[in-house]
């Protein structure tokens, strides 16, 4: 039991890393269950009748259960799954042992914001156990829409609240312990950047996340005191019209994306930091550009908050407004673009071990710039005015939610697993896992453009409907056998995860050789962390510095700076 | 495979502009994807070889500030371009139409003879848009229940319906033949079969499909 309501980081990070796993994998069923009927329209899947009877009777899929298991796979996976484990899981666990510090600044906020998640993954995924099944208006929830659709879109609204505090609670925490517990000669310019990324990813998280709590609340209100802040007057539904007035649809629309356009950034910039600090260690080379790295976070950060209504081009807002969005979603490209230039010089001239870590940190860079530049095109208001709400949406943002995040978590785990367990993952497993989810992912997700330029819309339960959609049916079955694939192989990482718990050669305290802080303690880090608390002579990228006799120069090494910070 | 065939005046504009983007995103795809991996080709790890110690370049950081930055406010101006021709002065001579959406079926209405929309002259359909070729067109869009979206993706256009609010597009078909209205915004269970169809046809044919849709009413 104490080992269950822990207040050490350690214990919280790996609490949320098993945790978010597991809603990783069922928002994954979900997505597979989706593609079985884009691949094969209307085609039984017997068994799954007694899991949904009435959303799959006889195992054929209904119109409306497509629309919660897309619902609930977005939701799911944003919200359950891809920020828990960057932000949950890297945050809790790495900012100590990074910094230099024996526990966060507020242990048992930090417990109370574990707790919470479960608690809304429940309340979320209740809603397919309520009458009416689970929320159906897409992860976005856009009223009018999500105002009629009973118990299970209430489900959604609560269980996302609740997940907004245990964020404004994490956020809060790392901010404190970030600027406050830092080991000494830990400067800021030493920090790890992984660092700089959660620190900007949890000032985001507390400037963003009270909008979205304050915007549920008004929509809660909608769903179920009969308010009307955003249904307008005289909407008639099922026949019957409604007594609402003065509401505005498009204002849940701006405060929405208030909050999650900036939490896309919420859901890379860790994936980033991660990434920048996976390159150097097997480039056996120092950071190419450490600053221009960590400020184009702070740039993406500040940036973030102005793009909000590029969602919204086509919303019949003001035009000249979607000519103010545009420029500044054409100017975010930029520190995205500085940074990638930057990992590229990283690896220019290294000596490059080719781990499975080091694989998943190269993925990333090489599908996040493909989800980078397919984000130009919708920036352009005029073509986002064909490709707005087609698969070109759907294969953009999966470019950057799992062609950057998730290979940015696999990296992460890979590469911090000895850390947190003290023993080795099998590098052979990990590398026939990353190689097949590579050409599957790339499978199913890259032909989602070419969908989306032929006008496919997204959340369409049957597209064989419309005569110009109707030749694109070998497409979407490759793509359909292409995910369950995708989702075979995860089996091959679950596999290597177990196994290596248990049978794994014991990693030592440093295996990967590597400079910054939570590699000078040892693995798994006792309580406390440290023996005694380390003092910080240089960055974190000292590599191959020419005169040492290993290629490798640890932060607690004594000497002078050479970067002189 | 490309994008499907345009048949609205604004169209070729807005294909250029994506041919334009996948150009120079193209160009700079090739350039990342080719040097990343030859560098994890030419700078593998090899007995012998130490890696340099470098920390960055300044210069190195201007020029892909300064270039990206360049480029992509050229896109910006290329797109404002087309932008306003899409929401700027919509033609004098435009002839008008009003859809009504609803869950889940898009009610059309002509204004008839006096011009004017709500008179006992209107011409109403459900789902059956017919549009004059070469003449400019102008749609008012209405919701009566949840957002709706009217997408045609033959004239590359998409203006959501939104309730309370409405919205409105104005499109100029190049083209005769049958296309298809979609729905882009989800709506509901029938989100998917929310379909329209829509009929370019000669300014006289319109006429004269007008005259027998209202006597058949």
């Amino acid at each position: 039991m104490s080992k269950l309501f822990s207040t050490d980081h350690k214990v919280i990070g790996l609490q949320f890393l098993f945790t978010a796993l597991a809603m990783l994998a069922f928002g994954g069923l979900l997505a597979m269950l989706l593609r079985w009927q884009l691949g094969w329209p209307g085609a039984p899947l017997p068994f799954m009748e007694r899991f949904a009877p009435e959303g799959m009777p006889g195992g054929i899929m209904v119109p409306e259960y497509y629309n919660m298991l897309f619902t609930m796979h977005g939701s799911v996976m944003i919200f359950l799954a891809i920020i828990p484990l960057l932000v949950g899981t890297f945050g809790n666990y790495l900012i100590p042992l990074k910094i230099g510090a024996g526990d966060m600044a507020f242990p048992r906020l930090n417990m109370l914001s574990y707790w919470m998640y479960p608690v809304a993954a429940a309340v979320i995924c209740a809603g397919f156990f309520v009458q009416g099944g689970a929320a159906s208006s897409g992860w976005t929830a856009y009223p009018p829409l999500s105002t009629t659709l009973g118990a299970g879109q209430v489900c959604w609204i609560v269980g996302v609240l609740i997940l907004g505090f245990s964020s404004i609670f994490g956020a809060v925490n790392y901010i404190t312990t970030i600027v406050n517990c830092r080991a000494p000669g830990m400067t800021f310019h030493r920090m790890p950047l992984t660092i700089w990324a959660l620190l900007t990813t949890a000032i985001l998280t507390l400037l963003a996340t009270p909008v979205l709590a304050s915007t549920l609340i008004l929509l809660l209100c909608d769903n179920t005191l009969g308010t009307s802040f955003f249904l307008p007057a005289g909407l008639v539904m099922d026949g019957v019209m409604r007594p609402n007035s003065g509401g505005q649809v498009l204002l849940w629309q701006h405060l929405f994306w208030f909050y999650s356009h900036p939490a896309v950034y919420i859901m890379i910039l860790p994936a980033m930091g991660i990434i920048s600090d996976i390159l150097p260690v097997f480039a056996r080379k120092p950071i190419f550009g450490y600053s221009a790295i960590a400020y184009a976070s702070l740039a993406i950060g500040g940036l973030g908050f102005l793009v909000w209504a590029h969602h919204m081009f086509q919303s019949g807002m003001n035009p000249v407004l979607g000519t103010s969005f545009m420029v500044s979603t054409m100017i975010i490209a930029v520190p995205s673009a500085i940074k990638t230039f930057n990992w590229l010089g990283t690896l220019w001239r290294g000596t490059i071990r080719l781990t499975t870590p080091m694989l998943h940190a190269l993925a990333f860079v090489g599908m996040f710039v493909i989800g980078g530049l397919s984000g130009i095109f919708m920036a352009s208001t005029p073509v986002d005015m064909y490709i707005h709400d087609t698969y070109f949406i759907v294969g953009h943002l999966h470019y950057v939610l799992f062609g950057g995040s998730l290979f940015g978590i696999f990296g992460g785990i890979t590469f911090w697993f000895p850390k947190m367990f003290g023993r080795m993952m099998n590098d052979r497993l990990g590398q026939w896992h990353f190689w097949l989810t590579l050409i599957f992912f790339n499978g199913i997700m890259f032909p989602m453009f070419n969908l989306g330029m032929a006008g496919m819309q997204r959340r369409i339960y049957d597209y064989t409907q419309y005569a110009h959609l109707a030749h694109l049916g070998p497409l979407n079955r490759m793509m359909s056998v292409s995910a369950f694939l995708l989702g075979l192989t995860q089996l091959l990482f679950v596999a290597n995860f177990f196994w290596s718990l248990r049978r794994g050669p014991k990693a030592g305290d440093n295996p990967w050789e590597s400079t910054t802080l939570e590699w000078t303690t040892a693995s798994p880090p006792p309580h406390g962390n440290f023996a005694t608390t380390p003092t910080v002579y240089c960055g974190p990228y000292e590599y191959s510095v020419p005169g040492m006799a290993r290629d490798f120069r640890p932060q607690t090494q004594q000497g002078s700076d050479p970067v002189g910070h | 495979m490309l994008l499907p065939p345009v048949a609205s005046s604004i169209g070729p504009a807005i294909d250029r502009l994506f041919y334009l983007i996948l150009a120079v995103t193209g160009f700079f795809f090739i350039l990342v994807e080719g040097a990343l991996v030859w560098f994890v080709i030419h700078y593998r790890q090899r007995p012998g070889r130490t890696a340099a110690y470098v920390h960055g370049n300044t210069v190195a950081e201007i020029i892909w500030t300064a270039i990206p930055a360049v480029i992509l406010i050229w896109l910006t101006f290329a797109s404002q371009r087309v932008w306003a021709t899409i929401h700027g002065h919509i033609p004098a001579n435009a002839a008008e139409v009003e859809i009504l959406a609803e869950q889940f079926a898009w009610n059309i209405r002509y204004p008839g003879p006096d011009g004017r929309f709500e008179t006992a002259d209107d011409v109403t359909t459900i789902n059956q848009l017919h549009l004059a070729l070469n003449h400019p067109t102008v749609i008012w869009l209405k919701s009566k229940d949840v957002i709706h979206s009217f997408f045609v993706p033959a004239f590359r256009i998409k203006q959501d319906a939104v309730p309370g609010r409405g919205g409105q597009i104005w499109v100029k078909p190049t083209r005769p033949g049958q296309y298809e209205i979609a729905c882009a915004e989800l709506c509901g269970l029938g989100h998917y079969r929310m379909r329209g169809f829509i009929t370019v046809e000669p300014w006289d044919q319109l006429q004269q499909w007008l005259k027998e849709t209202k006597a058949n009413e």
